[in-house]
């Protein structure tokens, strides 16, 4: 990774929050750069105690926060860069969509004329305008969550913090919404997301940390965490013609621990410590024509992998 | 827009204190406030508090009392000193402020809304102050408002041209506003203590029942320890004393130019705290 400034980076320099006698989360060491970072963890990981540290909402026993250079108990300067979309499925009672927006970037500091005008795009940007004028008391679920994602980006924050974002959302909507962070990430700004959606995680994040009984287990791109997790060879699905001739060749080496044909007898599974290596080794079998390969694809490298290993449940499904 | 944000932030970092940026804030807290204080479900109750001296001296507009008192006109200015100090005062300013400013931020509390506050870019010492004054210009209307009005349903009814004439020609206006001016003051005073009882306290009920005993029973106390309460103050100031019973311990009035500073002095010392426990507060519904 290329050097970020600091004043470019969210950074927990040991932390821990501790609630009376109850562990949050213990010895937290982050520095996240600019880009799509998912929390993944199992409930009660210590995700939402994270986010909260991040925004302020919770201060840390022990251990300092700091997000673009500025410390979390400064709200009045860190909430001009940051936004926070919670999981509290709660509003002032009585406004409707556009009046929780337009009121609260009012009380960020904005004169009328720019919270409307700042509320409409925001609004827009969830596909929420035509409910606009609505009471959020009468909006449904999914509604609610996007009027929320709608409010905490309606300053256009440097950094968007997102809890559970995509709880509530039908599957088409899920889809825009990921399509927004994906825009919001590639217009520059942090991303911090924690889900459960492990296939959703996997597909938008350029990072991710998991968080497991208020400890970090791992932490960093999907595919680097795979790779140093050595005491889990790496599982690979090769689909040929001559699955048991491919097995009988790569048994031989001695980075291979596992040879297994797929029930189909089309393909075979391999568990290899040496990814690289045996790649080497299909090329050559490929170059010697003793074996035509239709596809090679990892099986557990991937977040819901990575997951079952560190964690040792399958996390959560759509 | 970025930009723009970029701008407030600017406009903020050219001065010393950013005052006009407070004062955009305060208001547009104070416009989110005083809507729910007066349009939430919650604000029936306090209409109700604020109705009750009308309510109560209403059919005494219509039938008159059979006793002397009610007969004689010079004893309506007793009998208002008497009604103010123990149902205006001691009730309906009491438990209608506590309502109010207990709600300002134990209602979001309860309401799982206040973190929408603390994730703007506002100073929460801003936030006090915009909640406080909504909490005040919310009662001052309302009570100042039962204030009048029951003044108003005590003298009329009975003696039109004599309270005619006591109003504009006498010192009934006067008087008037000097009852108008001890509500504010007990809304002022009253309203930073609840403030930070609200916030102090996950029951606030005890601490309220306890500073209500303390007032109540203020004329029993020993002068000095008169001098730690709100009602000590405000009833130096009523324009019509009223006796307090064969067992109260005398003690000579606060002059109104001590009286009224040490209140504004106690509230200022009360929205501090406020403040001070606003800025370490953390959001844990769960535990609230």
């Amino acid at each position: 990774m290329t050097a970020v400034a600091t004043d470019q980076l969210i950074i927990f320099d040991d932390v821990s929050k501790f609630y009376g006698e109850i562990l949050g989360v213990n010895r937290v060491n982050l520095q996240i750069a600019p880009g799509i970072t998912s929390l993944v963890g199992p409930n009660g990981a210590g995700k939402s105690t994270v986010m909260n540290l991040m925004t302020g909402l919770l201060r840390p026993t022990r251990g300092k926060i700091s997000l673009l250079g500025i410390p979390t108990d400064q709200p009045d300067r860190l909430f001009r860069k940051v936004g926070y979309c919670t999981q509290f499925d709660s509003f002032p009672r009585g406004l409707t969509g556009r009046e929780f927006i337009s009121a609260f970037l009012s009380v960020h500091g904005f004169d009328r004329k720019k919270a409307m005008e700042f509320s409409e795009v925001a609004l827009d940007r969830v596909n929420l305008l035509d409910a606009a004028d609505r009471k959020v008391a009468a909006y449904s679920k999914g509604m609610r969550q996007r009027v929320r994602l709608a409010q905490s980006i309606a300053h256009q924050p440097a950094v968007l913090i997102l809890d559970e974002p995509l709880n509530g959302l039908d599957p088409m909507v899920r889809s825009e919404t990921i399509a927004l962070f994906r825009k919001l990430a590639a217009e520059g700004l942090h991303l911090i997301i924690s889900s459960h959606i492990l296939h959703e995680v996997d597909m938008m994040s350029d990072r991710v940390v998991l968080l497991n009984n208020g400890y970090v287990v791992a932490e960093g791109n999907v595919h680097g965490v795979r790779d140093e997790m050595e005491e889990h060879p790496v599982q690979i699905l090769i689909r040929c013609d001559q699955p048991s001739k491919l097995a009988a060749y790569v048994f031989a080496q001695d980075h291979v621990v596992e040879a297994r044909l797929h029930q189909d007898q089309g393909g075979l599974f391999v568990k290899t410590r040496d990814a690289d290596q045996f790649y080497l080794l299909l090329n050559r079998a490929v170059a010697d024509g003793e074996i035509n390969i239709e596809s090679v694809a990892p099986v557990d490298d991937d977040l819901s992998a990575v997951y079952q290993y560190l964690i040792g449940s399958k996390g959560g499904s759509a | 827009m970025a930009s723009t944000t970029n701008q407030i932030a600017a406009g903020t970092a050219n001065q010393t204190l950013p005052w006009t940026l407070w004062w955009r804030q305060i208001r547009a807290i104070f416009r989110l406030e005083i809507e729910k204080n007066f349009l939430s479900r919650r604000s029936i109750l306090i209409y109700l508090i604020a109705l009750l001296p009308v309510l109560l001296l209403a059919p005494l507009a219509l039938f008159t009392p059979p006793s002397r008192e009610w007969r004689e006109f010079n004893q309506y200015s007793v009998i208002y000193s008497f009604i103010y100090n123990g149902l205006i005062l001691r009730t309906v300013v009491f438990f209608g402020c506590a309502w109010i400013f207990m709600n300002l931020f134990r209602g979001e509390i309860v309401d799982r809304s206040l973190h929408y506050y603390f994730l703007s870019a506002v100073r929460r010492e801003v936030l006090v102050v915009g909640k406080y004054f909504s909490g005040l210009v919310t009662s001052a209307i309302l009570f100042t408002g039962t204030t009048v009005v029951a003044m108003l349903l005590l003298y009329f009814p009975h003696f039109y041209s004599e309270s005619a004439r006591y109003f504009f020609d006498g010192p009934g206006l006067g008087q008037l506003f000097t009852y108008a001016g001890i509500t504010i003051l007990g809304c002022i005073g009253y309203g930073a203590f609840f403030l930070v009882v609200g916030l102090f306290f996950r029951n606030p009920i005890i601490p309220s029942v306890l500073l209500y005993g303390w007032e109540w029973l203020n004329f029993l106390l020993p002068p000095l320890l008169k001098k730690v309460s709100v009602i000590h103050y405000l009833n130096s100031l009523i324009p019509v004393p009223v006796s307090e019973g064969p067992f109260a311990v005398i003690a000579d009035p606060t002059p109104a130019w001590i009286a009224v500073p040490s209140l504004v002095i106690v509230t200022l010392i009360v929205l501090v705290m406020s403040a001070y426990r606003i800025r370490h507060m953390e959001i844990r519904y769960g535990s609230d």
